[in-house]
C-alpha cells in the first residue's frame, strides 16, 4: 500500500449563490486545490466526484465529464452518488485507487446547488435518500427522521434540547472566523432553546442550512509528492464505510448508527489507531442530535454519553477532543455532495496549522472525518495524520 | 410464465398490495426461518439473504417507540401539517406511518402509547398512507 498525501485542498465558500452554476462552483474550488497543491492538471489521473440532486436542482445529469472539463482535466472522471455521503464516498475510491498504485495523483470533491429550489422542493429532494415506499409515503422527511432518531435516544438514554442547543451554539461559535462558513456569527443556548419547531423535538438551530457550495482535493502518492518536492504533509492513513438497513424501523436500535461504527473500525484498523489517539474530528451534524451519535460510534463516548459532550465542554474549541473546528455542517453549511470533500480540506488546514481554528489543536497529530448518508445507512470515515 | 408473473406481481411482492391487505384488517410481514420480519417488496430476507420466507400477520395495535411532530413538510404533505409520524412495533417487524387521533388539537404521541395500525388517506391527494390511532387503554 502507498502512503496517500493530501496535496491540495480547495473550497468555495459556502452559502447562497443563486447566480452560479453548479460547474463554476466545482470549478472554482478545483481552481483552488490545484494552486494549494502546485500539481499540473496534466497529471491527474482520475476525477472521483460527488453529488447528490443535481438532477433535481440544476437539470443536469452525468456531471462528471462536466466538472473535469471545469477542473481542466482530461481523465476517467465518475460521479459517486450516495446522498450526503457522496464526497465522502468519491474521497474514498481516490484513496484507495492512490494508495493501491493505480494512480500517483487524484482529483476529489463535490458540488452540490440547492438554493435553486424552494423550501418544500429541497424537503422533498432530501427526504429521497430515505426510503420512499415505506418512510417518504409516510410522511418521513429528512428532519422527521432524524426527529425519530433524537426522540427515540431521549427515552433510551436520557438528555435534552437545552443538551442539542449547546452543540449549535458550539458549532456555531467554531464557524465565526472560518472565511468559507456559510453563517459566522454566534448562536446562543437561549437563541436555540428559541427557534420554531422544524420537526420536534429539533428546532430550527438544530438542523444545518440549505447550502450551495463545492470542495476539491489533490491526492498525491507520498513517491509522487518527494520526486515533486511537493509541501504536503498530511497523509490520509485510513479510510472505512459502512452500511445499515435503509430505513429507520428496520434498525436493530434507533438511537445507534452502527454504519459509522464499522466505517470507523475499518478506518483505525487502516491506519493504526484507535479513538483514543484522535485529537480532532469534524464529524457530520446535519442535526445536532448526528453530532451526539456519530460521536458515539466514532468511539469517542459511550454510548449515552455524547449528548452532554458540548454542555460540559469535552468538544468545544478548547477542550479536550475539538469537534468541527470548521463549523460544521451546522454553521459551516452543508452543500450536500460537497460536504464529505469539505470536511477533508478542513481538516487538512486545521493540521497544517493555516485554518482559523490550528490555533486550538497546535499539536494535533490525528483527525478524524466522518460523513455520512441518509439516517446513516451510510457512513464513510477516514483518518488524517501528520505525517512530516 | 406463470410463476415469473407470481413473483412480480404477487400478493406478497407489491407495495400496493401490502396496504391492501392492510386496510382489509390483514396486515403481514414476510418472515425468514430466522425469524426476520421486513416487509414486501422482498425477494430475499434483507438481513440474512434467505429465500424462504412466509406471510405472517402483523399485529393489529403496537406501541410506539419514536415520534416526531413535523413542522416543515415536504410538499405533498403540505395540508397535513402539522402532523406526527411514528414508529410503531407491529410484532414481526416495526412499522412508519402518520399518527392521528380523533380530535382538532395537534397530534401529540408519546413513546410506548398503544396504538392501533390503519391506512387512511393524505389530506392534499388522497394518497394512501399507513396511520396509527391511539387505542383507549382505560
Amino acid at each position: 500500500m502507498t502512503d496517500v498525501r493530501v496535496a491540495g485542498v480547495g473550497l468555495t465558500r459556502f452559502g447562497t449563490h443563486p447566480d452560479r452554476t453548479g460547474r463554476d462552483l466545482f470549478g472554482e474550488a478545483a481552481l483552488r486545490a490545484f494552486e494549494d497543491a502546485d500539481v499540473p492538471r496534466g497529471d491527474v489521473e482520475e476525477l472521483n466526484y460527488g453529488n447528490f440532486m443535481g438532477a433535481l436542482a440544476e437539470h443536469q445529469g452525468h456531471q462528471a465529464p462536466l466538472m473535469a472539463e471545469a477542473a481542466g482535466v482530461r481523465c476517467p472522471a465518475t460521479r459517486y452518488e450516495s446522498a450526503c455521503a457522496s464526497a465522502g464516498v468519491a474521497v474514498r475510491e481516490a484513496v484507495r485507487t492512490v494508495a493501491a498504485g493505480d494512480a500517483d495523483v487524484a482529483l476529489a470533491g463535490g458540488m452540490e446547488r440547492m438554493t435553486t429550489l424552494p423550501t418544500d422542493e429541497v424537503t422533498d429532494g432530501l427526504a429521497i435518500a430515505a426510503d420512499d415506499l415505506f418512510e417518504v409515503r409516510a410522511g418521513v422527511t429528512f428532519p422527521g427522521a432524524y426527529a425519530l432518531m433524537a426522540t427515540a435516544y431521549f427515552d433510551a438514554y436520557g438528555g435534552s434540547r437545552e443538551d442539542l442547543a449547546h452543540v449549535a451554539a458550539k458549532n456555531h461559535a467554531n464557524a465565526v472566523p472560518n472565511e468559507y462558513a456559510q453563517y459566522r456569527r454566534e448562536v446562543s443556548v437561549a437563541e436555540a432553546m428559541d427557534a420554531p419547531p422544524i420537526a420536534e423535538p429539533l428546532h430550527l438551530y438544530d438542523a444545518c442550512p440549505v447550502t450551495d457550495g463545492a470542495s476539491a482535493l489533490v491526492f498525491v502518492s507520498a513517491e509522487y509528492a518527494a520526486e515533486n518536492g511537493l509541501d504536503a504533509p498530511v497523509a490520509v492513513t485510513g479510510t472505512g464505510q459502512g452500511t445499515d438497513r435503509m430505513a429507520l424501523a428496520d434498525r436493530d436500535h434507533l438511537a445507534r448508527t452502527p454504519a459509522a461504527a464499522d466505517a470507523a473500525t475499518a478506518a483505525y484498523a487502516d491506519a493504526g489507531v484507535d479513538a483514543a489517539d484522535v485529537d480532532l474530528a469534524e464529524v457530520h451534524d446535519c442535526f445536532t442530535i448526528a453530532e451526539v451519535l456519530a460521536l458515539e460510534s466514532l468511539g469517542f463516548f459511550e454510548p449515552g454519553e455524547a449528548i452532554a459532550a458540548a454542555r460540559e465542554g469535552e468538544t468545544t474549541a478548547d477542550g479536550d477532543l475539538p469537534v468541527n473546528l470548521s463549523g460544521g455542517l451546522k454553521a459551516k453549511g452543508h452543500p450536500v455532495g460537497a460536504t464529505g470533500g469539505s470536511q477533508i480540506a478542513e481538516l487538512t488546514r486545521l493540521l497544517r496549522g493555516d485554518h482559523p481554528n490550528s490555533e486550538h489543536v497546535p499539536d494535533a497529530d490525528v483527525g478524524v472525518a466522518h460523513n455520512a448518508g441518509g439516517t446513516v445507512a451510510s457512513a464513510v470515515v477516514h483518518v488524517l495524520e501528520v505525517a512530516e | 410464465m406463470s410463476d415469473e408473473t407470481e413473483r412480480g406481481d404477487g400478493p406478497e411482492t407489491g407495495y400496493d398490495a401490502w396496504l391492501d391487505a392492510l386496510a382489509a384488517g390483514d396486515g403481514f410481514a414476510l418472515v425468514c426461518p430466522n425469524g426476520h420480519g421486513s416487509l414486501p417488496p422482498r425477494r430475499v430476507c434483507p438481513e440474512c439473504g434467505a429465500t424462504d420466507r412466509s406471510r405472517e400477520p402483523l399485529a393489529e395495535t403496537g406501541t410506539v417507540e419514536t415520534h416526531s411532530v413535523v413542522h416543515v413538510p415536504a410538499a405533498d404533505f403540505a395540508a397535513d401539517a402539522p402532523y406526527a409520524t411514528a414508529v410503531v412495533d407491529l410484532g414481526p417487524t416495526r412499522v412508519t406511518g402518520i399518527y392521528r387521533d380523533a380530535g382538532d388539537a395537534a397530534p401529540a404521541p408519546r413513546v410506548d402509547e398503544r396504538v392501533a395500525v390503519d391506512v387512511a388517506e393524505r389530506a392534499m391527494d388522497g394518497e394512501r398512507l399507513v396511520v396509527f390511532r391511539p387505542v383507549d387503554t382505560a
